[in-house]
């Protein structure tokens, strides 16, 4: 019996021992070299793989880093410029610091709610909806609601307010511009922070004339030209019957918030006035009140 | 009787405005006319503010390959030449026209008489029928003398005209077997003298039989038309599907039906060609179903483009019933949902179907149980449910892989679903995506 148990035993122990040099031959032929500083660089990485870089994970990152062996082009916005810094170390490069970006909703359909002129029944997708009409709102170039944005934000900071329209949580968003790209009508924009995360912004997308934007929305931006010509810094461009403040130029000092007809540029992070009544939020302000606006001509229906 | 192999549903007919004899819509105060009633580029205005147009008069000319002329459907004065806002609240480029009197271009024949004899060429037949502005009024409103410019290389074996009219609610086309049937196959006629084929094949479903008898009688005194009865199984109109009843054909994925050596009309664009072809009108009225289960009336009109929603509900039925939930251009099937009443209607629009709110409402979506029934139900073979799937993790070369460009958005699968998911429009944007993406890599 111990004959039959001892032959069994040389049996397998000769597979195995061929086995092992049959896979130790193979794991030699076949080894991936890899530069061992992309374990490294990966390790200091978010990991959470948002693509914000646009690449496809935080290892192709690292990868990209290294395979340049700077940081030309590549930016991990959820890591800032804290990981932007271990990185170039790792990498012994030098990186360049850069400003810290926010999502910016604009859009403020203040009285979205009461004023829906249809009730939109299909496939709850914005860039669906998009393709059918106008939205809910009536507004061809307005939040349609569907919280496509919503979808797309891996870091829980964007979140559907309660007029339809979606509101950004400073805190938790990273700048990464997944939310920006899946609104299918370009409204959120990557702005910067801002000094003491203070910043302003028009809050108004809509291309149509003037006289046209106001059936639509009592906050639509008319065009009218009022915060460009109030400007110190000349940061205010009107185009397409459209404000816009390039934020790189914006000193935040709020002229423009003012002196617009219908509060459609909002100011974000400041301090509640002390005594002065402020211009009232849209939030709660009714329609506006009746201003001179230039109108080109009345369109009928 | 023939039908289609593949896929297919059945849904309730309603054709309770069947017996509504055409009706003249009459032309209000003022029209706006769309330069974009055509698949394709919008038309180019010819006219500008102050100008004085006939009824007929060119005032949209098709300046680009994908175009059609647009013609204006009222005599009076031009008042702006501008944007209008359509049926979906969108702001397209229109012609604004105060209406004044009823003049019509001396070239139009207004005639009662039926002219039988058409002596034009082929290729002088297309050319009118560009002239006069003529679109396929079975719904995609593709430009008909493109579509009978057969290109080099293909060869127009069959005519197929289609008299299916499978989508449920709608009845103008089989109002318009019944009272002008003898046009109708002059129109067909001239249209299998285009293409320069034998047989011209009329296809009805077995749901007319009035209409099937009438046109059989009335081909008898024509050369070249044969009547197809078909079974009733929706959407035998589509064309594709129509191409496998009638010849036992299949359009190879990804072609037209040319490829399959067929040309489809539908029956209302042989009706507006021998109108173009020997009355000279152009293409400038609709005839249009007005209907819902909750009026007090169901009508069949004639109506000039340019005519706002407003105006047909106003003249037809007074106002929209309280319980009215959406007020639909097109059918139950394949019918979009007028959001802006106050839009003109355009070339190609076959309906106002008004619904009850109840009977509008989409019921809610639950989750996919892999039943299959969409991917049974799908007249064109294809996996809604994988559509589905692709499109919500954004995988769209795979989708494009599965041929979810040859979808015809028919709604069988939607129509099938026992979770009521809004698969049609999950494809739709599939389509949408899959088109940017290869829009992006070119």
């Amino acid at each position: 019996m111990t004959h039959d148990i001892l032959i069994a035993v040389l049996i397998l122990g000769a597979l195995g021992i061929l086995f092992a040099v049959v896979l130790y031959i193979v794991a030699q032929k076949f080894k991936v070299v890899e530069d061992p500083l992309i374990d490294e660089v990966a390790e200091v990485l978010p990991g959470a793989n948002c693509g914000g870089c646009g690449k496809a994970g935080c290892r192709a990152f690292a990868e990209a880093c290294v395979a340049q062996g700077n940081m030309e082009g590549l930016r991990c916005a959820p890591g800032g410029d804290a990981v932007a810094a271990k990185v170039a170390e790792l990498l012994g490069c030098v990186v360049e610091q850069g400003e810290p970006q926010v999502a910016v909703v604009r859009c403020n359909p203040a009285n979205c709610g009461e004023k829906r002129r249809s009730n939109y029944d299909g496939l709850r997708s914005c860039a669906f909806q998009n393709t059918v009409y106008t939205g809910e709102s009536g507004c061809p170039f307005g939040c349609l609601g569907c919280g496509d944005c919503v979808a797309a934000c891996q870091f829980d900071a964007i979140h559907m307010g309660e007029n339809g329209v979606p509101v950004v949580d400073a805190d938790k968003c990273t700048a990464c511009g997944a939310c920006a790209k899946a609104c299918p009508r370009r409204i959120i924009e990557l702005r910067n922070k801002g000094k003491k995360d203070r910043r302003v912004y028009v809050s108004c997308v809509n291309k149509e004339k003037g006289a046209v934007a106001m059936k639509t929305c009592a906050n639509a931006c008319i065009g009218c030209s009022k915060c460009a010509k109030v400007c110190p810094m000349e940061a205010i461009t009107v185009e397409g019957n459209l404000s816009y403040i390039d934020y790189k130029k914006c000193i935040a000092c709020r002229k423009c918030v003012t002196e617009c007809p219908t509060h459609a540029i909002h100011d974000v992070g400041f301090p509640a006035p002390a005594k002065k009544p402020e211009a009232p939020k849209p939030a709660e302000a009714p329609v506006a009140e009746k201003v001179e606006i230039p109108v080109a001509e009345t369109l009928k229906a | 009787m023939k039908t289609f192999k593949m896929g297919g549903v059945h849904p309730e007919e309603n054709k309770i405005s069947n017996d509504a004899a055409i009706e003249v819509m009459p032309v209000g105060k003022q029209m706006v006319v769309l330069m974009n009633q055509h698949l394709g580029a919008p038309a180019t205005p010819v006219v500008q503010k102050g100008d004085k147009v006939k009824v007929g008069q060119l005032i949209g000319e098709a300046q680009t390959f994908m175009c059609a002329n647009v013609h204006s459907p009222v005599s009076g004065t031009v008042l702006k030449v501008d944007t209008c806002k359509d049926a979906f609240g969108l702001a397209k480029p229109a012609v604004y026209i105060n209406v004044e009197g009823d003049e019509w271009m001396e070239t139009i024949d207004r005639t009662p008489d039926i002219k039988r004899e058409c002596t034009l060429e082929p290729k002088e037949i297309v050319a009118k029928l560009k002239e006069m502005g003529i679109v396929g009024l079975g719904g995609a409103t593709f430009p008909a003398h493109i579509k009978y410019s057969v290109p080099e290389g293909k060869k127009a074996e069959y005519l197929i005209i289609n008299a299916a009219e499978c989508e449920p609610y709608l009845t103008s086309d089989y109002r318009v077997m019944m009272e002008h049937a003898e046009e109708v196959c002059i129109g067909v006629s001239i249209l299998r003298k285009a293409l320069g084929v034998p047989n011209a094949y009329i296809g009805i479903e077995s749901n007319k039989p009035k209409a099937i008898a009438h046109m059989q009688e009335v081909a008898k005194g024509f050369e070249g038309i044969i009547i197809e009865p078909l079974k009733v199984k929706y959407p035998q109109g589509a064309e594709k599907q129509l191409i496998n009843a009638v010849t036992g054909r299949k359009v190879p994925s990804g072609k037209l039906p040319i490829d399959a050596g067929c040309v489809v009309s539908n029956l209302g664009t042989a009706f507006s060609v021998y109108e173009a072809i020997q009355k000279n009108k152009p293409l400038i009225e609709n005839i249009l179903t007005v209907t819902g289960k909750e009026l007090p009336s169901q009508h069949n009109y004639i109506v000039r483009i340019g005519t706002t929603y407003n105006e047909i509900i106003a003249h037809s039925i007074g106002q929209l019933p309280e319980t009215t939930g959406k007020v639909i251009s097109g059918g139950t099937m394949m019918g979009k949902a007028v959001v802006n009443l106050d839009a003109p209607t355009v070339k190609g629009n076959s309906s106002v179907l008004v619904m009850g709110e109840k009977e509008a409402r989409r019921n809610p979506e639950t989750a996919c149980i892999r039943c299959g029934k969409c991917a049974g139900a799908c007249p064109m073979g294809l996996e809604p449910y994988l559509f589905s799937l692709l499109v919500k993790n954004n995988r769209i070369e795979a989708a494009k892989e599965h041929n979810i460009l040859d979808c015809i958005e028919c709604g069988c699968c939607y129509f099938s679903c026992p979770a009521n998911k809004p698969l049609t429009d999950e494809i739709r944007l599939g389509k949408n995506k899959v088109r940017a993406m290869m829009a992006a890599k070119k």
